[in-house]
């Protein structure tokens, strides 16, 4: 069985402004089944870019993005909702629930796009909110539940998905460092249950907990190994902005 | 199932802001209402007018001669002539004379009160019964005697239910009432119980005339009315030799004008409240286009959970149908209200009974066209929410 994702010499450039801005540049590698991986840079090192184009929301510039044995760069916008709707979870920073649904509702909204049967998607919903801890709050609005409640709301709505891999952009960086830990916590475990877990972030400690690193500047990839090993570089790269 | 739970959706999202809903759907209440109140109002005049003719008697032609000076003219003998000679389209003639005649009872004076002089055939002309006693008859006509038959209204009025044998003054003659008719038209005053028969030789000798110039026909079939009005005027053209010096007229005919032209009034003035329903429309995207750049985010989270176009398209295309079709609900509603009240101030102010009755097609016009319109104008913003780039979408603040 082949690699869940590779990218294969991905490049995106913008056009701002007449001028051509390369977010990407060439970047190649290969995320496995069950997999816990970080995906660290600075900001513009170009980690949102290859989190849009890993979860779908984006097509690179040029080179060839493999997922799940399908080659995405060429899908039109309704053909990568399809892809985003059965391969990806995301999570993002700032929880992205909707204000108007309820949690449960939030939780089987990639379900109704699947198209999946009411009671299957209750079920499934209520798993995993059961899964995150959150069952006694299945009727509450976001705006009642706390920031920590809100970002495991939005991991039982990744995870109900029943996705490839779960795509989690800064998931810590709108909580307490306690709330957050929590949550690096529980996407340990999902890991740990099986599921791959893709972690962009550019918090160098965060990204420690995983077991591989992926670290980005300029666009390009500077380190690809063992987090243990990373902290070299993490160290030479701190002296030198210094 | 996609399909209640975003109608659920989008209901939620036009509870949340009831008061904006609430403006935008205004254009296409108005609209709707105003729609529905005017076919009422056409369908109420039209019902005034059909009814007020029937009771004429669809089944009855009407010939006035005009004359052309004193060298021609035709006489009663010939009138009943045409009727006799066409047994196969006319029933029944009656002579018409109607007199502008006070009629008194002691110093009582009758000022509503209709006196006409007809033939013996006109009770069976108009299908009114007697109550009691006899109509006027030919022999009436014949000697010009001074008898009559009268409505129901002065009988009860006037005798207190025992008029035969009873005398009225009619412009200074006393007449003997020999027969009263049957009650036809809610006994009210000035109505056609309100009616003084009177043999027509004799209303014709009151008048100190011997031309008649109106006359009524009975029809056997009402389908044959333009058979029998070719009768009609083919004698007269004989006898006048100018198409000028008479006139036939149908009742049926009269109506079908009318109410064609009551129809082109109520067209017309549809289309103008149609216009209301257009504004209204152009609300709704107006209204349609805010909310899709304020749910940008939104949009952006449906998208990257797996919404496809046509999803997003959805959703927004029923929300602005849902708004318009619920603005519509609203109209039908104030339409079928403002109608009640417009019924009952009518005959207050104007004492007419023109009741305002929406026709179930207008109700079911209007609404459809509101829902139609919502969707219509809902269509573009909608489209523009579906082709949002997530990405773009997610970031929007």
């Amino acid at each position: 069985m082949g690699a869940l994702i590779e990218f294969n010499k991905i490049s995106k450039i913008y056009k701002i402004g007449g001028s051509d801005v390369i977010a990407a540049n060439k970047i190649s590698y290969k995320i496995h089944r069950g997999e816990y991986i970080a995906i660290v840079g600075q900001s513009g090192s170009g980690k949102s870019t290859c989190m849009n184009i890993m979860g779908c929301l984006d097509v690179p510039t040029s080179g060839n993005y493999i997922l799940n044995g399908i080659d995405v760069a060429e899908l039109n916008d309704d053909e990568l909702a399809v892809i985003r709707n059965r391969t990806v979870g995301f999570i993002f920073q700032q929880y992205n629930l909707l204000a108007k649904l309820n949690v449960i509702e939030n939780v089987e909204l990639s379900m109704f796009y699947a198209g999946v049967l009411n009671t299957e998607m209750r079920e499934r919903a209520l798993k995993s909110l059961e899964r995150v801890g959150l069952s006694n709050k299945i009727m509450n609005y976001p705006n009642q539940l706390s920031g920590g409640e809100q970002q495991r709301v939005s991991i039982a709505r990744a995870l109900a998905g029943n996705p490839s891999v779960i795509l989690a952009d800064e998931p810590t960086g709108a909580l307490d460092s306690k709330t957050g830990r929590d949550v690096i916590a529980l996407l340990e475990d999902l890991n740990n249950e099986g599921n791959t877990v893709v972690l962009i972030t550019h918090d160098n400690f965060i990204a420690q907990q995983s077991n591989r690193i992926i670290r980005l500047q300029d666009g390009k990839v500077i380190y690809d190994g063992p987090s243990n090993e990373s902290s070299k570089i993490q160290t030479e790269e701190v002296l030198y902005e210094i | 199932m996609k399909f209640s739970r975003t109608l659920r959706l989008a209901l939620k999202s036009i509870v949340t802001s009831k008061g904006r809903s609430f403006l935008t759907m205004l254009g296409i209440i108005i609209g709707v209402a105003a729609v529905i109140l005017i076919v009422g109002f056409g369908n109420g005049m039209e019902g005034y007018v059909t009814d007020s003719f029937k009771s004429m008697g669809t089944n009855l032609l009407n010939v006035n001669i005009t004359g052309r000076g004193s060298t021609r003219s035709v006489s009663v003998d010939d009138m009943y002539l045409i009727s006799d000679e066409n047994i196969d389209l006319f029933s029944a003639m009656s002579p018409m004379v109607t007199v502008d005649a006070t009629v008194k009872l002691g110093t009582t004076e009758l000022d509503e009160t209709t006196v006409m002089g007809v033939g013996e055939d006109y009770i069976n002309m108009k299908m009114y019964e007697l109550s009691n006693g006899r109509f006027i008859a030919y022999a009436d006509n014949l000697s010009r005697s001074k008898v009559c038959t009268v409505g129901s209204y002065i009988e009860d009025e006037l005798f207190s239910g025992d008029a035969i044998g009873q005398t009225l003054k009619i412009n200074g003659n006393y007449f003997e009432i020999v027969g009263v008719l049957e009650e036809s038209a809610d006994n009210t005053e000035g109505s056609s119980d309100d009616y003084v028969y009177l043999p027509y030789t004799t209303a014709a000798k009151l008048l100190g005339t011997a031309d008649i110039s109106t006359y009524s026909y009975a029809m056997l079939n009402e389908e044959q009315s333009e058979e029998s009005i070719d009768v009609l005027e083919g004698v007269l053209y004989k006898v006048f030799s100018s198409e000028d010096a008479y006139r036939v007229n149908s009742i049926s005919e009269i109506i079908d004008t009318m109410t064609s032209m009551i129809n082109i009034v109520v067209i017309v003035l549809s289309i103008i409240a149609s216009i209301s329903l257009l504004v209204g429309g152009v609300g709704i995207m107006n209204i349609m286009l805010v909310s899709v750049s304020e749910r940008t985010r939104e949009i952006g989270i449906r998208k990257a959970l797996g919404a496809k176009r046509k999803d997003i398209l959805f959703q927004f295309v029923i929300e602005a149908g849902t708004i318009s079709a619920i603005g519509g609900f609203i109209g039908i509603l104030t339409g079928y209200a403002l109608s009640s009240v417009a019924t009952i101030v009518m005959s207050m102010m104007m004492s007419v009974d023109i009741k305002v009755s929406p026709s179930l097609w207008s109700v079911a016009l209007a609404f459809g066209v509101s829902a139609g319109i919502g969707i219509l104008f809902g269509f573009l913003p909608a489209r523009r929410a579906a082709y949002l780039n997530p990405i773009d979408a997610l970031r929007y603040e």
